[in-house]
């Protein structure tokens, strides 16, 4: 026992100060871009491995960063194109992940309804449905002391009848989908349903495999996005935050 | 004489001169070399009317033609690979019955073509990719008796893992036998692969099995390298080095953290779980993402370390082995966790010689199956222990990080300038209808790649077979005549791969 405290002494506390605190990013973090008005999306497609070169409804050049895995391909040949160390990346429509060289601000959780419902207790039930698990290794990552989601209330649950959201990892593999749509059925009403991954989102890097089902917002009513490939845990941690509106 | 053709790591033929025999020799020559010389069965699948390109383009009738069955073997006593076919119509003599290590391939090869392996014991589907199947849906094997009851679990578990689904003969606690059935992240990533290379390829590639990107990149760009002729400037391969042997160790602390979770010893828990997350963090400092994304490209590496980043990299990972060694000393010297992992989950040589057991679990039950000495004249020293129960699992982890942590610091210690990359641009085009086969040992075991061209230089076929596809029969073994509360253990002990299996 003596020793088990000792190595607790010298170890320390080891929890981030993320947040309030900015979270430590690696030097080559590529968060959200910025693309210049005048990119040639058109011309650049052909490097991009998932489609994710675009022009919004307004017809600005634009990176969709549901789509988007952040390999940085495109930025290395376009000067236009530059990765942002902005991490606060995750929406709740589809519209605000598509970047262009427009000012950005996070959403904002606009039902303060929300803010009462789940504010001290958030109960996570997660699913992987495909992809390739590295998505769901960083959002346990936050349960690790390093991050602890759990000092805002947030948990991950082990069955859905006690949880209030349910986090969708993977593009949904068709040997996923029944299985995905029971836990889903399985839940209390009203519940969040959270799309992490690129996967989740859009399908990804699989999209155009045969054998998927993304993107999960055509299966479930999506209420917050996250994108990264897979998402940083600080992208996924404020992402989650904002969406019940817990002020950090 | 040797029916086979040997090559070395990395090594390719051209279609024409694969060794092809009559289903007589195939068979009896490769049941010598895997009963009685050594050899791991690397890869076995066909090739032809019924592969997968056809099937994508909605052309497979189910009415099986000849098709070409290669088989890559691992002699580690030679140091090379063996490769060998055989012509086969609807139906062969199944070789499971007399070498179980190709039950699981046998299994896929009936599963992907229909051709059906006479004879062997228990045909069904390994992934259900199938469309028209439900996954999961099959026979299992059932035991009668009063006492006697089934239990099952998942696709969806109760922690944040991938699926899978568990079916346990128990009487009271004790389990009889457990059956796995896989498939639930099956994305059809092979078939996406045919006619590649292309944009996606690296990608899909690294993330066969996300938490194995290093690994998979390094054998994928060993293939590409290999049939182009592209030489990895000496500064290239040390980083790649170092990247690999940080995916290695932080996913073996990782799992001795999870390994100490689960016989709830909290604090070597809660250490490993932030060190680990301290030494993606390294490999996200060399590229930006936490599981080596984009860092290894064919030539060599994307990104450059500086001699500052180097420096700072080398205290980073002298600071997490200080703390690691601590953390893992208090349990390896704690009696009630030893208690909990001795002579549990047993895996005796003799069965995961049988089954082929590869990586840390076939390390841990005496097996010396290590690629990165048995492919070279090295004088690589695997990590073996013979317990083969979880004890010997977690024993293996523990020196196989003291040897990585070593080697990481030396190779921060002695790089040296130059190139990262070599500057040779990769043709647009591969060398035509030729065979590449490379294997890399990732942290849980050997992968192997064998990519196939067509007449244009581009991808007939890559199969992939992941160190998971292996192993998973193991941890079914393991459970045998266990207590069904010691599965979270077992299985953490092993930590295979769902997607890596399922593809
Ligand atoms: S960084 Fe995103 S948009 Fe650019 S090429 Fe890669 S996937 Fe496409
Ligand atoms: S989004 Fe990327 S990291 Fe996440 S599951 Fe898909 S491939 Fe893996």
């Amino acid at each position: 026992m003596f020793d088990a405290l000792s190595a607790r002494l010298s170890q320390g506390y080891r929890t981030g100060a993320f947040p309030p605190a900015q979270p430590n990013l690696p030097e080559h973090f590529a968060g959200r871009p910025v693309v210049s008005k005048d990119v040639d999306v058109e011309s650049l497609q052909p490097i991009c491995p998932t489609g994710a070169l675009c022009r919004d409804c307004a017809g600005a050049s634009a990176i969709d960063t549901g789509k988007c895995i952040f390999c940085g391909k495109c930025a290395e040949v376009c000067k236009g194109i530059s990765f942002k160390k902005e991490y606060r990346m995750g929406a709740m429509h589809r519209e605000a992940l598509l970047a262009t060289d427009a000012e950005y601000h996070p959403e904002e959780q606009l039902d303060r309804g929300i803010a009462r419902l789940y504010g001290k207790s958030f109960k996570i039930r997660q699913v992987s449905a495909g992809g390739c698990a590295a998505c769901e290794l960083d959002f346990n990552v936050l349960n690790t002391l390093a991050w602890d989601m759990g000092r805002f209330g947030i948990q991950a649950v082990a069955s859905p009848r006690h949880a209030d959201a349910i986090l969708v990892t993977g593009p949904v593999s068709d040997n996923m989908l029944l299985a995905l749509k029971k836990t889903y059925e399985a839940m209390p009403k009203p519940c969040l349903v959270i799309a992490s991954g690129t996967c989740a989102i859009s399908g990804g890097i699989y999209a155009t495999s045969p054998q998927v089902n993304a993107p999960l917002d055509g299966i479930l009513p999506v209420d917050l996005y996250v994108p990264g490939c897979p998402p940083h845990p600080a992208v996924l941690l404020e992402a989650l935050l904002r969406l019940i509106a817990i002020r950090k | 004489m040797s029916p086979f053709l040997t090559l070395k790591n990395g090594g390719s033929c051209s279609m024409s001169a694969l060794p092809q025999c009559g289903m007589d020799e195939f068979r009896s020559a490769s049941l010598q070399a895997v009963n009685q010389e050594q050899c791991r069965v690397s890869a076995f699948f066909a090739l032809g009317n019924n592969c997968p390109q056809n099937t994508q383009k909605g052309e497979c009738t189910k009415e099986v033609e000849k098709s070409l069955l290669v088989e890559i073997l691992l002699d580690p006593q030679q140091k090379c690979l063996r490769v060998l076919s055989t012509e086969v119509c609807e139906k062969y003599p199944s070789l499971t019955a007399e070498a179980p290590a190709f039950h699981w391939f046998e299994r896929e090869l009936f599963e992907e073509t229909g051709i059906l392996p006479e004879g062997h014991p228990w045909l069904k589907p390994i992934r259900f990719a199938d469309k028209n199947r439900e996954p999961g849906v099959t026979d299992y094997f059932t035991m009668e008796g009063e006492a006697v009851h089934e239990v099952a679990v998942g696709p969806v578990h109760a922690g944040v893992i991938e699926p899978g689904h568990f079916r346990f003969q128990c009487m009271g606690e004790d389990v009889f036998s457990l059956e796995i059935e896989l498939g639930y992240q099956h994305r059809g990533i092979e078939k996406m692969l045919v006619g590649g290379p292309d944009v996606r390829t690296t990608h899909i590639l690294e993330t066969a099995a996300g938490d194995t990107s290093v690994a998979a990149m390094l054998n994928y760009c060993g293939i590409l390298e290999a049939l182009c002729q592209i030489e990895v400037p000496a500064r290239g391969v040390a980083l790649r080095r170092i990247a690999l042997e940080l995916e290695r160790i932080a996913n073996h602390i990782g799992d001795l953290g999870a390994l100490a979770g689960d016989v709830a010893f909290l604090p070597t828990s809660s250490f490993c779980g932030r060190i680990r997350g301290d030494f993606l963090n390294m490999t996200a400092r060399l590229c930006g993402n936490r599981f080596g994304r984009g860092l290894v490209v064919p030539g060599g590496v994307r990104y450059e370390l500086d001699k500052a980043g180097a420096e700072e990299l080398l205290k980073k990972v002298q600071v997490g082995e200080k703390e690691l060694q601590e953390a893992l000393s208090l349990m390896f010297d704690e009696p009630t966790v030893l208690d909990r992992f001795e002579n549990t989950g047993v895996v005796s040589t003799e069965t995961a010689r049988q089954i082929g057991l590869v990586g840390v679990a076939g390390r841990a039950s005496g097996l010396a199956v290590d690629c990165r000495g048995d492919l070279s004249e090295n004088g690589f020293v695997p990590a073996v222990e013979q317990g083969g129960d979880v004890l010997s699992r977690a024993l293996v982890r523990r020196r196989e990080l003291e040897a990585s942590l070593a080697e990481v610091k030396g190779l921060l210690e002695s790089l040296r300038g130059g190139e990262s990359r070599s500057t040779a641009v990769l043709p647009t085009a591969l060398p035509n209808d030729t065979l590449c086969v490379h294997l890399t040992e990732a942290w849980r075991g050997e992968i192997c790649h064998v990519a196939i061209t067509d007449g244009q230089g581009r991808f007939r076929r890559v199969k992939i077979v992941d160190p998971s596809f292996h192993n998973w029969f193991g941890l079914a073994m393991a459970l045998r005549n266990q207590q069904i509360s010691d599965f979270p253990i077992c299985n953490k002990s092993f930590n295979l791969s769902y997607c890596g299996h399922d593809l």
